[in-house]
């Protein structure tokens, strides 16, 4: 017997939280007990008085599954609100990560340049390294480190995608 | 606002909260808040013999009044042996408050003696958790915390409480408005949702009710209007494993439990009809069968206070959120309103007639004095001469299980106790416990098999010291009858540690306890038994030997359509493929 798995769809889901001990844990939880993807998650305190966190997961599924991933998430006591980016409209997404690229000569001198053409501003030197720090898409960050593999690449760090809706609206 | 200790804070929460009963067993980390219940004027703590029986005792207690159960017990192991009867709780929905000791705040995260993350084993298997770092916190938490286990759909909540927050003073707040900040689920149907329900009943040529144990959450008055609602469209009714109560067994509308163990109209019924309308049910796996061939041919209308159990196994047309009760009485206004009248539903209930009478839930038996009793004699036989007693009956989990779920009839909600969704052996004699201390003069009888008893069976001692008149009655088989079953459909019969070897005597273990044991062996002696049972006041074990080797039927085998039902042993032919097989 063979266990089958269905194809997905990517959805990236802004997620409001109060800012509790233990929040992240009940969501990741809930991710890993029902056997929900997660590609990226990132979270951080938005509001003044440090109330509320905004959650932003990136995942994928077939639509039932991400209907019930949004309404499992829903349920869950200290949830204020579930958007579903990719559903409610145009939104920007955006992904920061560090570089760390090694070496001399050509490479490091193509690894400036194409640095250039993706505007990843340098944010530490030494003669012998780079630090990058990059902003884009997933896609853009991805293509980015994928060159700079050719290049010497020796580190990364990423920080997953945060988004928000366009328009003057707000969730 | 009132300076107090933090375990004087528990009690008076409680007592605020209307308390009267916990269900605990003291320990090192919850000795301020026992010291602040010793002698308590209101507050009834029942001391259980293992925490896992506190909280069935809780569901219990909970399940047969409709208000949220209290547990009380220690760190570490104390919670730990909780998480089985929590997970039980979330699975079946019942509101249960969980108060678990702490090592004291200084020392969390060290692994001190008894120490565990209570918060973060069970962060999965309840609705809602605390651990309680400040005592001016503790009131406003306590409050919160009954809040969200009876609202929506109802769960268990854990407060984890560390002893110097216990020790400690702080203020008492009684929160203005007793809710949560964030947290309000729907309540009210939408209008709208009910207009559109109401035309497709009126248009449905073959409708029928599923309805689920929501409708014995949503309290009594659900269960009166599901009533009203069937007696005006006329339609028939069938019912999950949790939801059994909320419909009159004897009504002809009735066409019994469906699913795996159901009854062959009810399967039937729900594969042919065009309108099925799902009232506080979820669409188990044990009630779908084969989701690929249910009820192909029908709309479906789901009526849920969940929002995540609409659309989560089969989708449906008609999505309603809201409280079952709110929801059937909206229906039964909506309906009255357009002064819809009944259709004539003469086809659709010839065709379930038809199917009725393939007597699905006969038995073959001998009737002769000496003869083995069958189990579903002995369960009809216990129906039977209590009726007019208004029983309340819990279970183990099992064949005698289905046995009473198909067997015993049941008139009003909240009189029918079992493990639904998480199937825990061990958890009916201990919620007998916590019915019968919650009705001191009604008869409660769990009805065991031998093999669930013996996971909770220490309870004997409980029911001793608060003298409780709890009856017992064992259908002993000397088998994990539904292993047995399962082995015998999927594995040749080869009876993989499934024997109950080893049994005690339960007649002399009643005596060893001070309770009254009686041992029932053949068909002679089941009637008299049963009423010797019935007419012994105090406690009461009944080890009542059946046929060894009887199955339960109909059974719908894993992998198979509602119209696939085996109705008799004799059906039984070939083997499983392994898709069928890796079906739990």
């Amino acid at each position: 017997m063979k266990i089958k798995t269905e194809a997905g769809e990517r959805h990236v889901l802004a997620v409001t939280v109060d800012n509790e001990a233990g929040i992240l844990a009940k969501i990741t939880g809930l991710f890993s007990a029902r056997g929900y993807n997660i590609e990226s998650l990132t979270v951080a305190d938005i509001s003044a008085d440090h109330a509320l966190s905004r959650i932003t997961i990136v995942t994928s599924g077939p639509p039932a599954v991400i209907d019930q991933i949004i309404a499992q998430l829903d349920r869950l006591v200290p949830v204020h609100q579930v958007t579903d980016l990719t559903d409610h409209g145009a939104h920007v997404e955006r992904e920061i990560a560090l570089v760390k690229v090694a070496g001399t000569g050509d490479k490091r001198i193509e690894a400036l340049r194409m640095a250039d053409v993706f505007r990843a501003k340098v944010v530490d030197t030494t003669l012998t390294s780079f630090i990058f720090e990059i902003t884009g898409t997933s896609d853009k960050v991805d293509r980015f480190i994928a060159l700079m593999r050719e290049c010497g690449l020796v580190e990364v760090g990423r920080t997953g995608v945060v988004a928000i809706g366009r328009g003057a609206e707000a969730l | 606002m009132t300076e107090m200790s933090g375990a004087d804070m528990v009690v008076q929460a409680l007592v605020d909260l209307g308390v009267d009963t916990v269900f605990g067993y003291p320990g090192g980390a919850v000795l301020p808040i026992y010291d602040a219940l010793f002698n308590h004027p209101t507050i009834k703590h029942v001391l259980v013999r293992h925490e896992q029986a506190a909280t069935h005792a809780a569901e219990g207690y909970s399940r047969s009044t409709g208000k949220p159960g209290v547990v009380l017990v220690t760190s570490g192991p104390g919670a730990t042996n909780a998480v089985t009867g929590i997970t039980d709780a979330l699975l079946d929905s019942i509101p249960m408050i969980v108060l678990t000791g702490q090592v004291p705040t200084n020392l969390i995260g060290t692994d001190a003696f008894q120490e565990c993350d209570t918060v973060g084993i069970t962060r999965h298997c309840t609705k809602h958790n605390y651990l309680v770092m400040d005592p001016d916190r503790l009131g406003a938490i306590m409050h919160e915390a009954f809040y969200i286990a009876t609202h929506g759909r109802p769960g268990p909540v854990v407060i984890d409480i560390p002893k110097n927050v216990q020790v400690a003073t702080g203020k008492y707040r009684v929160p203005e408005k007793i809710e949560h900040q964030s947290y309000r689920p729907q309540v009210e149907p939408d209008a709208d949702a009910i207009a559109a329900a109401i035309d497709m009943i009126a248009a449905a040529e073959r409708p029928i009710f599923y309805t689920g144990g929501g409708v014995i959450n949503a309290g009594p008055d659900a269960s009166a209007a599901l009533r009203q609602l069937v007696s005006l469209t006329g339609a028939p009714v069938t019912s999950t494993l949790m939801g059994l109560g909320a419909f009159p067994s004897d009504d002809p509308k009735w066409l019994g439990m469906l699913g795996m163990h159901g009854t062959y109209e009810s399967n039937m019924a729900m594969n042919r009809a065009d309108l099925i309308i799902a009232v506080g049910a979820r669409f188990d796996d044990r009630v779908t069968g084969r989701l690929d061939a249910f009820s192909p041919d029908s709309k479906k209308i789901h009526i849920d206070i969940d929002r995540s159990s609409i659309n989560k196994i089969v989708p449906v047309d008609l999505a309603i959120v809201g409280d079952a009760g709110r929801a059937l009485d909206a229906l039964t206004a909506a309906w009255q309103d357009k002064g819809h009248k009944p259709r004539d539903l003469g086809e659709w209930w010839r065709r379930i007639d038809g199917w009725r009478a393939t007597r699905c839930l006969d038995f073959p038996e001998k009737k002769d004095a000496a003869a083995d009793i069958m189990p579903q004699r002995a369960v009809k036989a216990l129906f039977d001469a209590t009726r007019g007693r208004d029983p309340i009956i819990t279970t183990e989990v099992g064949q005698h299980q289905m046995w009473a779920a198909q067997h015993f009839g049941f008139s009003a909600p909240n009189r029918w106790l079992t493990s639904g969704g998480l199937g825990t052996m061990g958890y009916g004699f201990p919620a007998a416990v916590g019915a019968q201390i919650a009705h001191p003069g009604r008869l409660v009888i769990c009805i065991a098999g031998e093999a669930s008893l013996q996971m909770n069976i220490q309870e004997m001692g409980t029911v001793s010291q608060y003298r409780l008149p709890v009856k017992i009655f064992i259908l002993n088989n000397e088998w994990m009858g539904m292993v047995r079953q399962w082995q015998e459909l999927t594995y040749e019969s080869r009876y993989s540690n499934s024997y109950s070897d080893s049994l005690p005597d339960f007649v002399k273990l009643a005596a060893a306890y001070g309770w009254t044991g009686l041992r029932i062996d053949t068909l002679g002696e089941l009637e008299a038994g049963i009423q010797a049972m019935i007419d012994t006041p105090g406690p009461v074990i009944v080890d009542c030997r059946v046929a060894k080797l009887a199955n339960c039927f109909p059974m719908i085998p894993s992998g198979a359509a509602h119209t696939d039902m085996i109705l008799q042993p004799n059906d039984i032919t070939g083997t499983m493929d392994d898709e069928a097989k890796a079906l739990v």
